[in-house]
């Protein structure tokens, strides 16, 4: 009975670690609507400052000031970040500001190697916890305790900062209901400001607090980041009390589960939020998000096909590019290939994303199954490559068919992280399998046949598929269906009262995109010549939104110029310097400075406004039907 | 006018190929890949070894009088990006050889690919049984012990102690799993009293320790396995020691001896754990010495594990190419084969059987000396003695 109150409680001092961190995460998302990435990178910057300082600083009030006060600075620094970086990019595109967060969080990375070095550094013992409790024979760790103390105490401080404050109040008001609050004539500048500092030291606070029980190293962030994000989801967005409650309830499950299933930490956070999800669709304690106010049709410009000089342009493009394997050199060849897989994969998050409003951060699931599917067929039914390629990404279309079925039931924020729930639970199941996926060793020797084993008809053959897909997505764009889709997206009352079953035509778009990205996993796994859980790993989910973001989510095609460039960029980088994520974070924060609306969505902005320009009898007309909403 | 223009400059371009094609005869190029970004506490000294290693080389000469180029690249810990990289090295730079890899899946990736594209590859540091057994291939060496290796070694001391129930900690994937399956069937072979009566396997990098601990003393276990390493090990050993974990049994521990791992933990170190690793202040042989005397000398800091494997891979390579007197592949796995040559652990040799190497690793317990972590009463123990059988390693690996 005594072990299983010590497991309650080691379980409880998790959660308080978890919590902390979460609760900032939320606050800041419930305000700004920010998906803050480098979330993880201030949690991990908390630990190394207060590693530092700590170190120099001596006694009792060295440790806990040093604490203090490295939240203190990093808080800082996270303003810094927000009045420098964030402001400028508030009016892009929902999801756009993840982009500027996932580049500071790999320039991060790099940094505090610089600084730091590379070894896993230890941190003091809190002066005072040094030791544990006796508990009936077992060992409660001091630390432990003060943590299960912390965490009420935060909650508690945070709950009457929110009811008794005036900041409270408008904190409160604007995670309800942004637009009316600045209506009214708030200055969100300041209050985004003062939450975002608030949720960066939350963070760097807990990263802190850590040091007398972790390493602190440069993989800090990762490993947190991602957990945190289910917890905020599982609490419901926004939701302090949730948050906590989540905490624990993810907490405790892990401290007993692994008594009956020692392998059960892979994947419990993400099984709990699957089964969360789909039960109450707005986490523990969320509300339904209050529905958009934006005015459809005018958010993006209104999408016309090519023209036939567009048209001939982008097969003069094809044309060009069908033509390296007559100067370009082996290697030139094959990362062309695989450029232009990342095209298709991009496209078909592309199309998920801009024509059907939903943002998977969990596409890397149907590219994996296809490349899996492939390897399946290849290696254990012997089928030759045709066959193979035809039939792999039936595997991904199975997948976005059961997924997608729950999926599209939720909307925003809560669909990309139950797509990123069930992502990583086909990851686990490629890691976890041994017998049938080889593990983590994956599945080698997935060679192409003859005729396409040289670079230059494999590139031929990528680039042949490549444009066929795009070309396709862009006919199901301007399809009926394709205008259903974009119906439902802009406004599903107004679609439903003509008669749009929305969530089917959803759920058809997300089959489509599974099946698209499964032809890219596919070829993936042929140019390869392997298959390994990493191609349904998170980090490739988010290359494919990076790459979408960078494109330009409001363009029909913007994510084949966002996958050429992102993918080109992070080949070259990686093979020419050590620092390559540095200096790919820095390219990706100043892209997103220059580009706000994404490369080929700024462009077009551009264009259209200097076409405007020239004729002001159009721009008169969309003023006045701006004027009628 | 304007067209001698054009010969001259045709003229001089080719003059400047031939140039460049004459400084590509005078040297000898590696390619060499590892995981550089996403590990750099083993990578950093692993990259330190093979800089002074290719120093020496051509200090003594280069390869029967051509220098010796290693080109480096980082795989960010990805295998698809390793294969990126390995096809730039062998499309792009023309490298004789491939070299490195940290993590398993990465060197498979990357033997998977040298035997599809017949390019020989020496893996420097993956520690899986597939890439000389169940997946091995003719193009791939491997100079490591191998987990099966580093388990026999540890299998013999362990097998010694009087504890009869037994409990693991492993990391939850391949190389975890398969470090406690050799393990428990080595053990289970030389002590068949013994049993198993708990097993945790906390995510690679995300152990939650406080439960895995308290799980483990549940299961009151008189020995415990440990196969983390890292941050997890720095973790599971601040909970362990807070919570009495250790205390009053003994721990059994892959790879806690190199100084990449028994270094943080500092003042913290468990004492009395049974572990492989390298004790660079304690090894007095000339070999080492030399080794030891040239680091320090160049980098004024000391080495770690990698620091050897990084030197010693550059160094095979060098002694293959040198006997080979060829870059084509097939005469580097002739040269290869049954290859001796001197290490800083002593004389090594490349097996022709599975290739794997001999090279052996030390064993010791651990203790506290100064505030610092040490391995004490550290033995060396030779590769070639805990590999199976002939017979039996001919029925592991696939025929060529």
């Amino acid at each position: 009975m005594a072990f299983y109150f010590v497991q309650f409680l080691t379980g409880l001092a998790s959660a308080a670690s978890l919590f902390l961190v979460a609760s900032g995460l939320s606050i800041i998302f419930g305000v700004t609507r920010i998906v803050n990435f480098a979330h993880g990178a201030f949690y991990m910057l908390g630990a190394y400052v207060a590693f530092t300082l700590t170190e120099r600083l001596s006694g009792a009030l060295g440790f806990w000031g040093g604490i203090v006060v490295a939240a203190l600075i990093v808080a800082v620094i996270g303003v810094l970040v927000e009045m420098v970086l964030l402001r400028r990019i508030y009016h892009a595109p929902e999801l756009f500001q993840l982009l500027a967060t996932f580049g500071l969080t790999l320039m991060v990375q790099d940094i505090v190697v610089m600084i730091w070095g590379p070894d896993d550094l230890l941190g003091r013992r809190a002066p005072g916890f040094r030791g544990a409790v006796d508990f009936f024979g077992q060992n409660i760790p001091s630390y432990d305790l003060f943590l299960i103390a912390l965490s009420p105490v935060v909650l508690g401080v945070l709950w009457l900062l929110f009811q008794r404050t005036r900041w409270g109040v408008l904190v409160r008001a604007a995670t309800q209901d942004r637009d009316m609050v600045a209506a009214l004539g708030v200055n969100q500048k300041w209050l985004f400001t003062s939450v975002f500092a608030l949720g960066v030291f939350l963070a760097a606070l807990g990263g802190a607090l850590q040091i007398p029980r972790d390493a602190v190293h440069h993989a800090l962030d990762l490993r947190i980041i991602v957990e945190v994000f289910v917890v905020v989801v599982i609490g419901g967005l926004g939701s302090i009390i949730g948050a906590f409650v989540a905490a624990v309830l993810v907490s405790e499950l892990n401290a007993f589960g692994i008594l009956i299933f020692p392998k059960i930490s892979i994947i419990l956070v993400f099984l709990v939020m699957a089964v969360v999800l789909i039960v109450r669709p707005w986490g523990l304690f969320g509300k339904p998000e209050a529905a958009a106010r934006r005015t459809p049709g005018l958010t993006v410009n209104p999408w016309r096909p090519l023209t036939s000089g567009e048209r001939m342009m982008s097969i003069s493009a094809l044309a060009l590019a069908a033509t390296l394997p007559l100067f370009a050199g082996n290697y030139a060849l094959t990362v062309g290939s695989e450029i232009a897989i990342f095209v298709v994969f991009a496209a078909s998050l592309h199309f998920l994303m801009s024509v059907g409003g939903l943002a998977s951060f969990g596409h890397a699931a149907y590219f994996g199954l296809g490349a899996y599917g492939v390897a399946f067929l290849a290696k254990a039914a012997g089928l030759p490559m045709m066959v193979s390629l035809l039939l792999g990404p039936v595997l991904g279309l199975l997948g976005a068919a059961v997924f997608g079925f729950f999926a599209v039931q939720l909307s925003g924020v809560y669909f990309a992280m139950l797509t990123l729930a069930f992502a990583q639970i086909v990851w686990s199941i490629a890691f976890q399998w041994v017998t049938v996926t080889g593990g983590d060793n994956g599945i080698l020797g997935v060679w192409p046949e003859k005729w396409a084993a040289s670079p230059a008809n494999f590139y031929w053959l990528s680039l042949g598929i490549t444009a066929l897909v795009v070309a396709l997505l862009r006919v199901i764009v301007f399809s009926p269906f394709g205008f259903a889709l974009r119906a439902t997206r802009d406004s599903p009352l107004r679609s439903e009262a003509i008669g749009i079953n929305g969530k089917r035509v959803q759920w058809t778009a997300f089959v489509i995109s599974g099946t698209v990205a499964g032809i890219g996993g596919a070829l993936f796994a042929y140019l390869k010549g392997s298959v390994f859980p990493d191609s349904v790993g998170i980090s490739l989910s988010v290359d494919a939104l990076v790459m979408v973001l960078l494109g330009g989510v409001e363009t029909v095609s913007g994510a084949v110029i966002g996958a050429i460039v992102f993918k080109a960029a992070n080949i070259w980088l990686v093979s020419q310097t050590d620092l390559s994520k540095l200096v790919l974070g820095g390219f990706i924060v100043l892209m997103v400075v220059a580009f706000p609306k994404g490369i080929v969505g700024t462009l077009e902005t551009i264009r259209n406004r200097r076409r405007s320009s020239k004729a002001k009898k159009s721009a008169l007309v969309t003023s006045r039907i701006e004027a009628a909403e | 006018m304007r067209r001698r223009h054009l010969l001259g400059a045709g003229l001089a371009i080719a003059v400047a190929g031939m140039a460049g094609s004459a400084m590509a005869q005078s040297e000898i190029k590696i390619g060499e890949i590892n995981s550089y970004s996403l590990l750099p506490a083993f990578t950093e000294p692993y990259r330190k070894g093979w800089q002074l290693a290719v120093e020496e080389v051509n200090a003594a000469g280069g390869i029967n009088g051509k220098k010796l180029v290693v080109i480096s690249k980082d795989d960010g810990g990805k295998p698809a990006d390793a294969q990126t990289a390995a096809n730039e090295l062998v499309s792009s730079e023309n490298v004789a050889m491939l070299a490195g890899t940290f993590l398993s899946n990465i060197g498979l990736a990357v033997s998977d690919f040298a035997n599809q594209k017949k390019v020989f590859f020496l893996a420097a540091e993956p520690l899986t049984d597939a890439i000389t057994w169940s997946k091995g291939n003719r193009y791939t060496f491997r100079l490591r012990p191998s987990n099966y290796m580093q388990a026999a070694m540890l299998v013999e001391e362990a097998a010694k102690l009087p504890a009869k129930r037994w409990a693991t900690i492993a990391p939850n994937y391949e190389y975890g799993q398969s470090a406690v399956a050799v393990f428990k069937k080595l053990m289970s072979e030389k002590r068949p009293d013994i049993q198993w009566v708990d097993e945790q396997w906390p995510p690679q990098g995300k152990i939650d320790a406080g439960p895995v601990v308290q799980a483990v003393a549940a299961a009151n276990p008189e020995a415990i396995l440990n196969v983390t390493f890292g941050a997890d090990l720095v973790k599971l050993v601040r909970e362990g020691n807070t919570r009495g974990l250790f205390k009053n049994r003994s721990v059994v521990s892959f790879l806690t001896g190199e100084p990449e791992y028994l270094d943080p933990l500092k003042d913290e170190t468990p004492e009395g754990w049974i572990v492989t690793g390298y004790p660079w202040y304690d090894i007095k042989t000339p070999d080492h010495d030399k080794f030891l005397k040239a680091y320090q000398a160049k980098y004024n800091d000391y080495p770690r594990l990698g620091s050897i494997v990084g030197y010693q891979t550059i160094k095979a390579a060098a002694a293959i190419l040198a006997k080979a007197k060829s870059t084509d592949p097939e005469k580097l796995i002739a040269a290869t084969e049954g290859l001796s040559m001197p290490s800083p652990f002593g004389e090594i040799t490349f097996r022709k059987i599975d290739h794997q190497s001999t090279l052996g690793a030390y064993v010791g317990k651990t203790a506290l000396k100064d505030g610092k972590g040490v391995m004490v009463n550290s033995v060396y123990r030779k590769g070639a003695d805990y590999l199976p059988g002939d017979a039996e390693v001919e029925k592991l690996r696939p025929k060529d």
